[in-house]
């Protein structure tokens, strides 16, 4: 490394100026000349044939220029929708998805026609004209009911609702005998909604002359979406142009493919025309996809000193109507099931079960949280039994020897698990807050602690496991360096910023890398038409531990090249030549220098050494031997009103370890913004069918639960670093970590609130009337009614 | 049948030819060309759309342009003078206060409007000012922040005066 002043520095963001200034380019903030507005006609049953359509009504209202159903879109859009295989390489049923529908609909929302007019509100007033003639046909909704031999299907024809049933670790039947005390327990995770502040849109226009087609969409992954639109509308990847601009967000829902990437593009060649379409709050509830939406049965077993034993668990999955592009990674919480512990014996079963919802997908955490939420309860319901602290019961238990292999054969690269529970405990006072806690049972109040000390797989991934796991393409990821003859330097990457801050945290990289003034670098990224032929996209908190390792990897082959023309240069052997603060010099000649933007002007001029190409610039894919491992311990202190049910999170100390920091002010912020949405999980949000008509019933803002800044707590974080050893850089991630801590933190200070009335568990969202119910059924039980009031 | 619409938005006179049931976030966006005002709802809620009516905080989802006849209308464009940040601006980049930054010109404007009414604010005061925002992205945290700093830089503001950032500072 060139210099390391960079490199820990707290930078403040260069994409802020423009987005504090209303400068900001998300995707409805482009038009482009005759755009026409679509709106998607849509299906108001979760279940139903489609017996006609009569679109005439439509087609002569008011500045409309086309209606188009299926048979029109099937006339330039080709195969089906990709089903990445994901953790389950074998699936019973994959349900054939296109983007829009022609004979039953499977989901309320579903696409089945699409109107194009000069003007959005036209455009909104002719989809009302549409009329559709629909059969409603029975709704799958509950999980255990679908699986049944006499449900109803998901899909008319098929033989079941079962959509995958795979086994990673089989039980054993005699493990469980071994254990002093056993704990059984159903753990819901409700379906959420991602909810980026930016709903999705896209932009398209075909020039039917070049036969290229420009999509400017708000997308994780343009590239990804490059090549699926590419295959299914008969265009090669060098006519097709995405354009991902500023994103508002994304938490995994703008990963996959939608049926609007599909038909906006469609929509702009048939109809010659540039056409945008922009989701509303409603179609974003309805049909960008949904993460969560599964429950756990789970038994633990320890001995009386607590020694954990052995973890049994099977996942019940709801992949709702279509197996969601990269659904089947939520299966990941099987892998994920054993946390930071050392367990004897595990078993982990993963069952995919179809239903007529909108499909799920990746949510921030995908599986992750999942796993962490159910592992952390076992391991609280097990201390409860045993009488043991939470705290104790973790550290008994804890992983200590790295590279650990877990049961699953995955590969633990580093971590330092107690000292940061050690450090949350001193942050949060723990031993102060257990006595306070006994003095306030004394008086009748419900004061909880709860611990969560998480785990996460990240930075996906090595090719030789995601390769399989995409179907094809391997996580690895792009960067291309660039300096110019005046030493400023572009850099492209392959992964997106949509909020992580990569246009500050990329180049802090390349300019202890290069020695080059941070002020120099550029970083672009989210447009197909630059850089590296493939990029990868920002997920999984992948972007710095691959992405960023690409970015540094490129840059190392310029320094190395840079190395033999300065060796040139000052005559002399280039093992002799030293690289330090950006500046070349003979070993032991350190007054002699040439700064790396000197060093790029003589690259482009003559007399170079022989063999050797004019410029500086690289081309890199890394490929990372391994995942990597971050972690960390949570703790929650709630306080609950026993007469309301109401729920006050006092407090919230959060230390994690993601290895080696880039730039602290980032890493502080993406930990905020988890942490909020896994307590939004924990107390506030779901996603609400009709259990019987499939009907959505969260479809607003005003249904569906986003906490406002007032439902929160300052949160107090600390940290520790322990290097990862996978990387060179010695990072992880932290996109996702707070998110994948903090329900269970917060679940598990319910539970300990509320555990002197012998409640044990509590399932999500902890709403005040959800709590309130299990008070007073706890209470009743104790003395019989006493709580009749309200 | 069309509507004239006179308004002024961010100290500019401007007058247009308006459906009457056009959206005055609508009227500001594609009508008049200010696209700093976002939005990320259809029920009011999340706060992304919000300007300054008459000086007083607007989710500008909730009017039609035709009733901002006459009246004085200012967005996150309007904000910055004379090339220089608005201090609120300022702390939201010094603070963090955002990530992708889709919340924040609604997000910066209703504080503005909090800062007007209360100078100087309590945390608490803060978050519940900003109830009609939402943000997906920080978690508050630094949102809370940046307007707690905001608010001493106005009150201090003379003093403060041509303390301008670089583009790229540490702390």
């Amino acid at each position: 490394m060139a210099i390391t002043t960079m490199i820990g520095a707290k930078i403040h963001r260069r994409e802020d100026p423009r987005l504090v200034s209303g400068q900001g380019r998300y995707v409805d903030d482009f038009t482009r000349p005759g755009t026409l507005f679509l709106s998607v006609v849509r299906s108001p049953h979760a279940h139903a044939r489609i017996k006609s359509i009569d679109v005439s009504a439509a087609a002569k209202a008011p500045g409309v220029v086309a209606v188009y159903t299926h048979k029109d879109i099937a006339k330039v859009v080709a195969g089906t929708m990709p089903a990445a295989p994901a953790f389950v390489a074998e699936k019973k049923q994959v349900p054939a998805r296109f983007p829009i529908a022609e004979k039953e609909v499977v989901y309320q929302g579903e696409p089945v026609a699409v109107v194009l007019a000069e003007t959005k509100y036209q455009s909104a007033d002719a989809s009302n004209l549409v009329e559709v003639d629909y059969e409603p046909l029975p709704a799958v909704m509950d999980l255990e009911k679908a699986l049944a031999a006499n449900s109803p299907t998901t899909h008319s024809g098929a033989a079941d609702n079962l959509g995958w049933d795979l086994t990673y670790i089989p039980e054993d039947p005699n493990v469980m005998k071994e254990a002093d005390v056993v704990v059984k327990q159903r753990i819901l995770q409700q379906r959420l909604a991602p909810t980026p502040m930016e709903t999705r849109g896209v932009l398209a226009e075909y020039s039917k002359p070049d036969g290229t087609m420009t999509i400017w969409m708000s997308s994780q992954n343009p590239h990804f979406i490059r090549l699926f639109l590419a295959g299914a509308l008969g265009i090669p990847e060098t006519r097709i142009r995405v354009v991902s601009p500023d994103v508002g967000g994304g938490f995994g829902s703008k990963i996959s493919p939608y049926s609007e990437d599909y038909l906006v593009p469609a929509a702009a060649k048939l109809s010659g025309r540039p056409v945008k379409w922009i989701e509303s709050r409603t179609e974003s509830l309805q049909t960008t996809t949904h993460g969560r939406g599964q429950y756990f049965d789970v038994e633990a077993g320890a001995k009386k000193d607590g020694t954990l034993v052995a973890l049994k668990m099977t996942q019940y999955l709801d992949e709702g109507a279509y197996v969601g592009t990269f659904g089947a990674f939520q299966a990941c919480a099987c892998l994920l099931s054993t946390g930071a512990y050392n367990w004897k014996h595990v078993s982990a079963r993963t069952v995919g079960v179809l239903t007529n919802r909108v499909p799920t997908d990746p949510y921030r955490g995908a599986g992750r949280p999942e796993a962490t939420h159910m592992c952390e309860r076992m391991i609280d319901l097990l201390a409860a039994e045993l009488k043991m602290d939470p705290a104790e019961m973790r550290r008994k238990n804890f992983i200590t020897e790295f590279p650990h292999t877990s049961h699953f054969g995955l590969v633990y690269d580093s971590g330092a698990y107690a000292k940061a529970m050690d450090k949350a405990m001193e942050i949060a006072g723990y031993d102060k807050l257990r006595q306070e806690q006994a003095e306030a049972r004394k008086k009748g109040r419900m004061l909880g602690v709860g611990i969560s000390s998480w785990i996460e797989i990240c930075g996906f991934g090595p090719s030789a496991a995601t390769a399989p796991a995409t179907g094809g393409l391997a996580l690895v990821e792009s960067a291309q360096v660039r300096i110019f003859p005046t030493g400023s330097v572009t850099v492209y990457v392959g992964t997106h910023s949509h909020g992580q801050g990569h246009d500050t945290t990329f180049p802090q990289i390349v300019a202890d890398t290069l020695g080059i003034p941070y002020d120099m670098i550029e970083l672009r990224h989210g447009d197909t038409a630059e850089g590296p032929a493939f990029g990868y996209g920002t997920y999984g908190s992948r972007s710095l531990a691959v992405g960023g390792m690409a970015v540094h990897k490129a840059s190392t082959k310029i320094v190395d090249k840079a190395r033999k023309l300065a060796a040139h240069i000052f005559e002399a052997a280039e093992e002799d030549i030293v690289f330090d603060q950006g500046q070349f010099y003979v070993k032991g000649s350190p007054d002699k220098r040439k700064a790396m933007g000197e060093i790029a002007f003589a690259s482009f001029g003559a007399g170079l050494p022989e063999g050797m190409e004019h410029g500086l610039e690289a081309v890199a894919y890394y490929d990372p031997p391994n995942f990597v491992w971050p972690f960390g311990t949570h703790i929650a202190v709630v306080e609950v009103d026993p007469e309301t049910g109401a729920v006050d999170l006092q407090r919230y100390i959060a230390v994690d370890d993601c290895g080696n920091i880039i730039n602290p002010m980032i890493v502080d912020g993406q930990l905020h913004g988890g942490i909020a949405q896994g307590i939004a999980q924990a107390l506030f949000e779901e996603v609400l069918y009709d259990e019987e008509s499939g009907q959505l019933k969260t479809g607003s803002l005003v249904d569906y639960l986003i906490p406002t800044a007032n439902e929160f707590p300052n949160f107090e974080l600390g940290r520790t670093i322990t290097p990862s050893p996978t990387n060179e850089l010695g990072v992880k991630g932290i996109g996702e970590a707070g998110t994948i801590a903090s329900s269970i933190a917060v679940i598990n200070a319910i539970c300990d609130a509320l555990a002197p009335l012998g409640i044990k568990h509590v399932d999500m969202p902890a709403t005040p009337d959800r709590l309130w119910r299990q008070i007073r059924a706890a209470r009743g039980a104790s003395s019989n009614g006493k709580e009749a009031r309200q | 049948m069309k509507h004239r619409v006179g308004t002024t938005v961010n100290g500019r006179r401007q007058e247009h030819e308006v459906e009457p049931r056009l959206l005055l976030v609508h009227y500001l966006r594609d009508v008049v060309g200010l696209t700093g005002t976002h939005i990320g709802c259809d029920t009011s809620q999340c706060g992304a759309c919000t300007i300054l009516v008459d000086g007083k905080a607007v989710k500008s989802c909730t009017m039609f342009a035709v009733q901002a006849e006459g009246r004085e209308l200012m967005t996150i464009e309007g904000l910055a003078k004379d090339g220089e940040l608005h201090p609120l601006q300022q702390a939201f980049w010094d603070e963090h206060g955002l990530q992708c930054g889709f919340c924040t010109p609604g997000m910066i404007m209703a504080a503005a409007y909090l800062l007007d009414q209360n100078p100087n604010p309590s945390d608490d005061e803060i978050r519940r000012g900003l109830e009609g925002n939402l943000c997906r992205c920080t978690g508050y945290v630094n949102i809370v922040k940046s307007v707690r700093s905001a608010a001493k830089t106005m009150s201090g503001s003379k003093t403060k005066a041509g303390e301008q950032p670089a583009t790229a500072r540490r702390s």
